[in-house]
C-alpha cells in the first residue's frame, strides 16, 4: 500500500497554539485522552468529537504560531492525525512536530485546493501528496531530521541512545 | 566570501566550530537551559528517555512562574513534583514561587551572558536578544533531550535586520516600535528566522524597554532574536555576573535576507486589536472602546519602567474598572515599592499580585467572564488566550493600559494626565 488516503481538515492562515490548545489546560491535563478531547477547542468545535485515526488537516501559511506548547501538536497525535500539510509552519511548532513524529509538509497553496472532508492522499514511497488531483512532491528534510521523524520521533530516538 | 551574522556566530561558537552557515544542521551545546512549571512534564518525559541523571546541572535553571502561587491541588502538585526533581538532581539555579518570570529572573540574575546561547521551553526566550544572547525557545520534548544530552539539533536560520533609527516621543514605548514592526510585516514576517535589531535608536531605550522587541520577536514568528550588547549591558551584568564573557556582533558585510528600516520619531502609540497581534491602528482609531479590565504585567510589559509609566497617569486618581498590576519580577516590585510608584497604583485602585505570569496564559489572577473586553501590557491577544474564547483582548503600552483603566474605554494618556 504505497498509497494511503485521507480525509482533510481544512483551515486558514496563522492559527495560534492557542487556539490548537488552550493555555490554561497545559498544566492540569496529563492523560492523553482528556488532551485529545480539547484538540482546536477554540478554532473548531467540531473537530475532536468527529476527527478520526488517520485523517490529515490541510492549513494555510504559519499553522502553529505563538507558544512553545507541544500539546498543540500531542493533542492532535493522541487523536491519530497522520500528516499536517500547511503553507508553512511556526518554527517551534515545526520542531515539536518531528519530535513527536507527526510529518509536518510544506506544501505552498494546498489549503485553497480542498474543503474539509475531501481526501488527500500520501504516497511514502513517492514522496509526493495528491490533493484535488494535482501531486505535489513532498520537500526533503535534511537527514539527521529526517531519521528523528522515522524514528517515531525524538523520545524513541534517545531511548535507542540510552538503553540501547 | 561574506561576513557572518550574529545568528552564525554565535551557534558555531556554541557547537564548538569555527564557522557555521545559514541552513547548516548543528549540534548545539547551549550555556544555559532552562524551564518553568512544564518542569513537571518534561520531567516525565525525560523518565521515559533512560537516562537517570541529568547532564550538567550546573547549566540548568528551572523558575516557578506560569501559575503562582498554585490556584489549583493540581497545580500545586505540579510544583511539589519540580521541587522534588530539583533536589534529587541538584539543579543549580531553582526560582521558587514570587522570584518572578523565568526572563525576567534569568537576566537580573545575569544567568545567561552576551555572545552565549540560551534555550527554554518557552517562546519568548527570544527575550535574552536584549543581552546580546542567541535565545531560542524549544518543546518540552527538545528540553528532555537537553537534560538528558546537554545538546540539541539547530538549523542555523537565515537573518532579517531590523534598523531603528530617530528618538521616540514622550508617551511613546518599545511597545508601539514592536507593534508597528507587526503591524507592517505581519506575525509571519520573520518565520524560521533570526531577527537582527540594530541602529542609533536602539542605544537610546533604557534597559527596561529593550527586552520588549527581542521578546515579542516570538509574535513575529523569529527563531531568535538579537541588540548589539553596548556599555549600558555591560555595566547592567557587572555586579550581576558570575563568570566573564567575551561578545559578538554581526560583520558588516555579513548576508541578510532583507533590511526594514523604521525611523522611530514619527510614532504615536499604537493598539493591537483582538485577535492577533499584528491588527495594529492608531490608538486614535481605538479610542473609546469600552474595557472591563486593565492589566500591566508579563515578560513583555511588566518591569519598573512600565508600573511608573502608570503610577504616573493614576497619580491621585481612581480606577474606574478593575487594574491588576503583576510585576515581572520581585526585584520589580521591591523598587517599585521603594520609590513610591507601588502606593500610587494601589491608592489608585490597582491590585497587585505576586510576580509571575498572572493570567497571560489564562491559569489565574483576572481571567475575563464572556463578552469582557481587557487591555493589557503583554504580548499576545488570541481567542481565549486569558482562558476565556468569547473576551476580546487589545495590546498596548502601559501607559495607555492604565489611562484606559482610568476611564473604562481605551484612552489616551495625554489627555488624562
Amino acid at each position: 500500500m504505497a498509497i494511503t488516503t485521507h480525509r482533510a481538515w481544512v483551515y486558514g492562515d496563522d492559527v495560534n497554539t492557542d487556539v490548537i490548545f488552550p493555555g490554561k489546560y497545559t498544566y492540569t491535563l496529563k492523560d492523553k485522552t482528556d488532551i485529545a478531547a480539547h484538540a482546536l477547542e477554540d478554532l473548531d468545535p467540531s473537530f475532536a468529537s468527529q476527527v478520526q485515526p488517520g485523517d490529515v488537516i490541510v492549513a494555510g501559511r504559519n499553522w502553529g504560531m505563538g507558544s512553545s506548547r507541544e500539546q498543540a501538536v500531542t493533542c492532535l497525535v493522541y487523536n491519530g492525525l497522520r500528516a499536517i500539510i500547511a503553507e508553512s509552519f511556526g518554527g517551534i511548532y515545526f520542531r515539536n512536530c518531528i519530535n513527536q513524529g507527526l510529518h509536518p509538509i510544506v506544501i505552498p497553496g494546498a489549503a485553497r485546493l480542498l474543503h474539509t472532508g475531501d481526501v488527500v492522499l500520501i504516497d511514502d514511497e513517492a514522496r509526493q501528496v495528491i490533493i484535488a488531483g494535482q501531486a505535489f512532491a513532498m520537500p526533503p528534510l535534511p537527514l539527521s531530521v529526517q531519521a528523528i521523524l522515522e524514528a517515531g520521533g525524538l523520545v524513541a530516538m534517545l531511548k535507542q541512545r540510552f538503553q540501547g | 566570501m561574506s561576513g557572518f551574522t550574529f545568528a552564525e556566530k554565535a551557534l558555531a561558537r556554541a557547537a564548538g566550530l569555527s564557522q557555521a552557515r545559514a541552513g547548516d544542521v548543528l549540534d548545539v551545546r547551549p550555556d544555559l537551559i532552562f524551564s518553568h512549571d512544564n518542569s513537571a512534564a518534561i520531567r516525565r518525559i525525560f523518565e521515559q528517555l533512560g537516562a537517570e541523571r541529568v547532564h550538567d546541572p550546573k547549566r540548568m535553571a528551572i523558575t516557578l512562574d506560569h501559575a503562582v502561587p498554585a490556584p489549583t491541588t493540581a497545580h500545586a502538585q505540579n510544583h511539589a513534583e519540580i521541587r522534588a526533581f530539583v533536589q534529587q538532581q541538584g539543579i543549580a539555579h531553582f526560582y521558587e514561587v514570587g522570584r518572578g518570570i523565568c526572563h525576567q529572573v534569568i537576566s537580573e540574575e545575569a544567568l545567561i551572558l552576551p555572545g552565549e546561547t540560551i534555550m527554554g521551553s518557552d517562546s519568548h526566550t527570544t527575550h535574552f536578544g536584549w543581552l546580546g544572547a542567541f535565545g531560542m525557545g524549544v518543546g518540552r520534548t527538545e528540553m528532555a533531550a537537553l537534560w538528558a544530552t546537554g545538546e540539541l539539533w539547530v538549523r542555523v536560520p537565515p537573518t532579517l535586520r531590523v534598523r531603528l533609527s530617530g528618538t521616540l516621543r514622550p508617551g511613546v514605548m518599545a511597545k508601539d516600535v514592536m507593534l508597528r514592526i507587526l503591524g507592517d510585516l505581519s506575525v509571519s514576517g520573520g518565520q524560521y528566522r533570526a531577527v537582527e535589531i540594530i541602529g542609533p535608536a536602539v542605544s537610546q531605550l533604557s534597559l527596561d524597554e529593550r527586552p520588549v522587541i527581542p521578546n515579542m520577536m516570538a509574535e513575529f514568528g523569529a527563531m531568535s532574536a538579537y541588540m548589539p550588547p553596548d556599555q549600558a549591558v555591560f555595566d547592567y551584568l557587572e555586579a550581576r555576573r558570575a563568570r566573564d564573557y567575551a561578545p559578538l556582533y554581526p560583520d558588516e558585510d555579513a548576508d541578510y535576507e532583507q533590511t526594514y528600516d523604521l525611523d522611530v520619531s514619527n510614532l504615536q502609540p499604537l493598539v493591537a486589536l483582538p485577535h492577533q497581534p499584528d491588527q495594529v491602528v492608531m490608538l486614535r482609531e481605538a479610542l473609546g472602546t469600552p474595557i472591563q479590565q486593565g492589566f500591566i504585567g508579563t515578560c513583555t510589559g511588566g518591569r519598573y519602567e512600565d508600573l511608573a509609566a502608570a503610577a504616573r497617569i493614576l497619580r491621585g486618581k481612581q480606577v474606574a474598572v478593575r487594574l491588576i498590576v503583576i510585576p515581572a519580577s520581585r526585584e520589580v516590585l521591591l523598587r517599585a515599592a521603594q520609590t513610591g510608584v507601588l502606593a500610587d497604583l494601589i491608592a489608585a485602585g490597582a491590585s497587585i499580585a505576586t510576580p509571575g505570569c498572572g493570567p497571560c496564559m489564562g491559569n489565574h489572577l483576572g481571567i475575563p467572564a464572556p463578552q469582557e473586553a481587557s487591555i493589557i501590557s503583554g504580548s499576545r491577544n488570541f481567542k481565549g488566550r486569558m482562558g476565556t474564547s468569547d473576551a476580546p483582548i487589545y495590546l498596548s503600552n502601559a501607559a495607555v493600559v492604565a489611562a484606559s483603566a482610568l476611564c473604562g474605554r481605551i484612552s489616551d494618556p495625554a489627555e488624562v494626565i
